[in-house]
């Protein structure tokens, strides 16, 4: 789960990590008094999405006076940001951060995340910071430090030191560093998140370390045991159907092309967008109804799928298992009684009852296309698509 | 001989009496996988079926010699379900659960190097040596016993390739699907290594899919440690970044973890790599004419 960059400050704030004074506004209005309230010669208007590369899309803007912010975030709501990860629909500006800005003299980068080879938590920081960290990666990996920490909520001050001097850091800025990190890690272990990642880390003109950036994700498996996380999701980021999709208990991700697709197991179903596209087609989602799927999941699902208008064509690929083929054609029939999809259905079911499934669907009075096998129904999907090509 | 489980497989399964175990454990019984006992904490002297269960993982191994586990316990009470089955002395735990907080993976995963547990998953379908034990969820009747090791981080999608597999003729030692999540006991390399040394294994069928960089330091290993021949599909081509893709682990972030970057490292460690996932049974089959 991702939440705000003012969400993630809140947060570093309860955890004992000083911020830049900033305050955030949901209208013109509020801008006026919150940059007002904040003064000093210098603010940083932010625009608040759920997207990186904010500044080179318009959305972070420096500011000399507080009218000066305050008609930078009027500019800023309702504008639509695309940067590199947006997609080409980009995002709605409906909340902007006003932050004073701070004396920098140095900018770092530093980060905690899960490293999955070394199956423990990781911090990785670099010299090299306000700029994209994976470019660094590719160019100089010498200047990215990782330092692998051990199980457990607290950090041992040695491995944040590891850090503070490989950052080059002397003098009290060790201890300042030392103790930044000792509280993201806690922050880290304690709210089960996945990434905590801080570019810029700056160093003021007093010595300091500050965060200016903040950007915090969840792990989803650890969701259930933190109500006060769970209240940082904002539905406003995220696509309507998705969150339709986590009520109904299947995975949905929704894609830009024109066939729907519905498949049990989160594999078989990138495998089957990945051979619609080999066939020149372009899936319009990413649909898992999950292994221990029910009838009602079945139902929710094909709702759920064909509530999206861009979807032309559907392919239905079920590789039954645990899950019964008959179950899920019976489920696709229930849907259809209440919903009137026009868009041709190409079905394809293998596995635990599909003869049982396939003949439901035949003898009903829906034109079902039936295929073969997995190859057999991605040509037949593309196929079917009105106008011909994807 | 086959890997990891096989006829002296002696299955205790925790979380018995649930609705999934008792479902699963029927299958594994009916697929004739000697599940001797199950463990469900406070229903010990109770049977599920002819299954004796216990209170304790203990006293299930000191009463049947059990030697292997499968988990079927909720994501809050699995990784002490791990933790007992290291602590009684197992060889083996099949994590079946999916949900489990990546940080308690951590933390059990660290408390356990020092024990003789071995752990598939989480978030898996298990392992199956065909004709000889089921330890796992997948469909058993679409196996059939041979001489390609399966490998696979997914589930259905492992049930295709294997399907694809039978139907071509080409029968399997052993199926493992190693897990979804972001963090598993038991990775492709670990596996690789047991099948170059099963003098039962021919070849080796590798199904990744996106998200963090096992498939590349697979095929680093494959090329510095493999003679037997290795076939590969990745699925994600398609999937966009940033977005996780149902798996807790399939995701590209940070521009790691493509399917492309993936490929690439295995066609240049001299693995035959299939794009066409409904082509996998055939390119196994063409690998092994050879």
């Amino acid at each position: 789960m991702k939440i705000h960059e003012y969400q993630a400050k809140d947060l570093f704030t309860a955890y004992g990590i000083a911020i830049p004074p900033s305050k955030l506004v949901v209208n013109p209005l509020q801008a006026y008094e919150a940059s007002a309230e904040l003064g000093g010669d210098l603010l940083i208007v932010k625009a608040q999405i759920h997207a990186g590369g904010r500044g080179k899309a318009g959305g972070v803007k420096p500011a000399k006076s507080a009218e000066e912010a305050a008609r930078l975030a009027e500019e800023m709501f309702g504008k639509v940001l695309v940067t590199h990860q947006t997609g080409p629909a980009g995002k709605q500006v409906k909340k902007v951060l006003l932050s004073q800005g701070i004396d920098i003299q140095k900018e770092y980068y530093l980060a905690i995340l899960i490293d999955r080879n070394t199956k423990r938590p990781a911090i990785m920081a670099s010299t090299e910071g306000g700029v994209d960290i994976e470019q660094v990666a590719a160019e100089q990996p010498e200047k990215i430090i990782i330092v692998n920490t051990h199980h457990g909520a607290e950090l041992s001050p040695f491995t944040a030191r590891e850090i503070a001097f490989g950052l080059g850091f002397s003098g009290k800025q060790v201890g300042k560093c030392v103790k930044l990190i000792q509280n993201l890690y806690r922050l880290f272990v304690e709210k089960d998140c996945s990434l905590i990642e801080i570019n810029p880390l700056a160093l003021t003109g007093d010595g300091d370390l500050v965060p200016v950036d903040a950007k915090v994700t969840f792990d989803d498996n650890g969701l259930y045991r933190h109500s006060d996380i769970r209240k940082l999701r904002d539905y406003d980021e995220e696509e309507p159907l998705e969150t339709m999709a986590r009520h109904y208990g299947v995975d949905y991700v929704k894609l830009d092309g024109r066939i729907g697709c519905m498949v049990n197991g989160a594999g078989l179903a990138m495998a089957t967008m990945d051979l619609i596209k080999l066939y020149g087609g372009e899936p319009a989602n990413f649909l898992d109804i999950k292994g221990g799927a029910n009838k009602q999941n079945v139902v929710n699902a094909f709702k759920l799928l064909t509530a999206d208008p861009a979807v032309e064509a559907v392919l239905i690929n079920i590789f039954g298992g645990i899950v019964r083929c008959d179950m899920v054609a019976a489920g696709i029939l229930e849907a259809m009684k209440e919903v009137d999809v026009k868009a041709p259905i190409v079905v394809r079911i293998e596995g635990t009852n599909a003869e049982e499934g396939r003949k439901l669907l035949l003898d009903s009075s829906h034109d079902f296309v039936v295929a073969e096998n997995l190859d057999d129904a991605a040509q037949k999907v593309v196929a079917a698509l009105p106008g011909g090509d994807a | 001989m086959s890997i990891l489980v096989d006829r002296n497989t002696k299955v205790v399964v925790q979380g018995i009496t649930g609705k999934e175990g008792q479902f699963h454990t029927r299958q594994c019984i009916e697929y004739g996988t000697r599940v001797v006992a199950g463990v469900t904490p406070g229903k010990g002297g109770q049977k599920m079926d002819d299954v004796p269960v216990f209170n304790t993982v203990a006293e299930a191994v000191d009463a049947t010699g059990a030697n292997t586990s499968m988990i079927f316990v909720p994501p809050v009470f699995a990784p002490d379900a791990v933790l007992e089955a290291a602590a009684a002395g197992l060889q083996l735990a099949v994590v079946i659960t999916d949900g489990i907080p990546a940080m308690e993976m951590v933390r059990v995963l660290a408390q356990i190097a020092d024990s003789e547990l071995r752990v598939i998953g989480p978030n898996c379908p298990g392992a199956i040596s065909p004709g000889q034990a089921k330890v796992g969820i997948m469909p058993g009747h679409i196996h059939q016993p041979g001489r390609v090791g399966v490998i696979s981080r997914s589930g259905t999608l492992t049930y295709e390739v294997v399907a694809q597999l039978t139907a071509a003729g080409i029968g399997q030692s052993t199926c493992i699907g190693i897990g979804g999540d972001m963090l598993i006991g038991t990775d492709f390399i670990d596996c690789l290594a047991l099948f170059e040394q099963d003098d039962e294994t021919d070849a080796v069928m590798m199904i990744g899919e996106i998200g963090g960089e096992a498939e590349e330091r697979a095929a680093q290993f494959i090329k510095q440690n493999m003679q037997k021949p290795v076939a590969a599909f990745i699925a994600g081509l398609s999937a966009p970044p940033g977005k996780r893709m149902g798996h807790a682990g399939a995701i590209i972030s940070g521009g790691k973890g493509t399917a492309k970057a993936k490929l690439e490292a295995l066609k240049a460690a001299n693995v035959a790599v299939v794009e066409n996932p409904a082509k996998i049974g055939q390119t196994m089959f063409n690998v092994l004419q050879k």
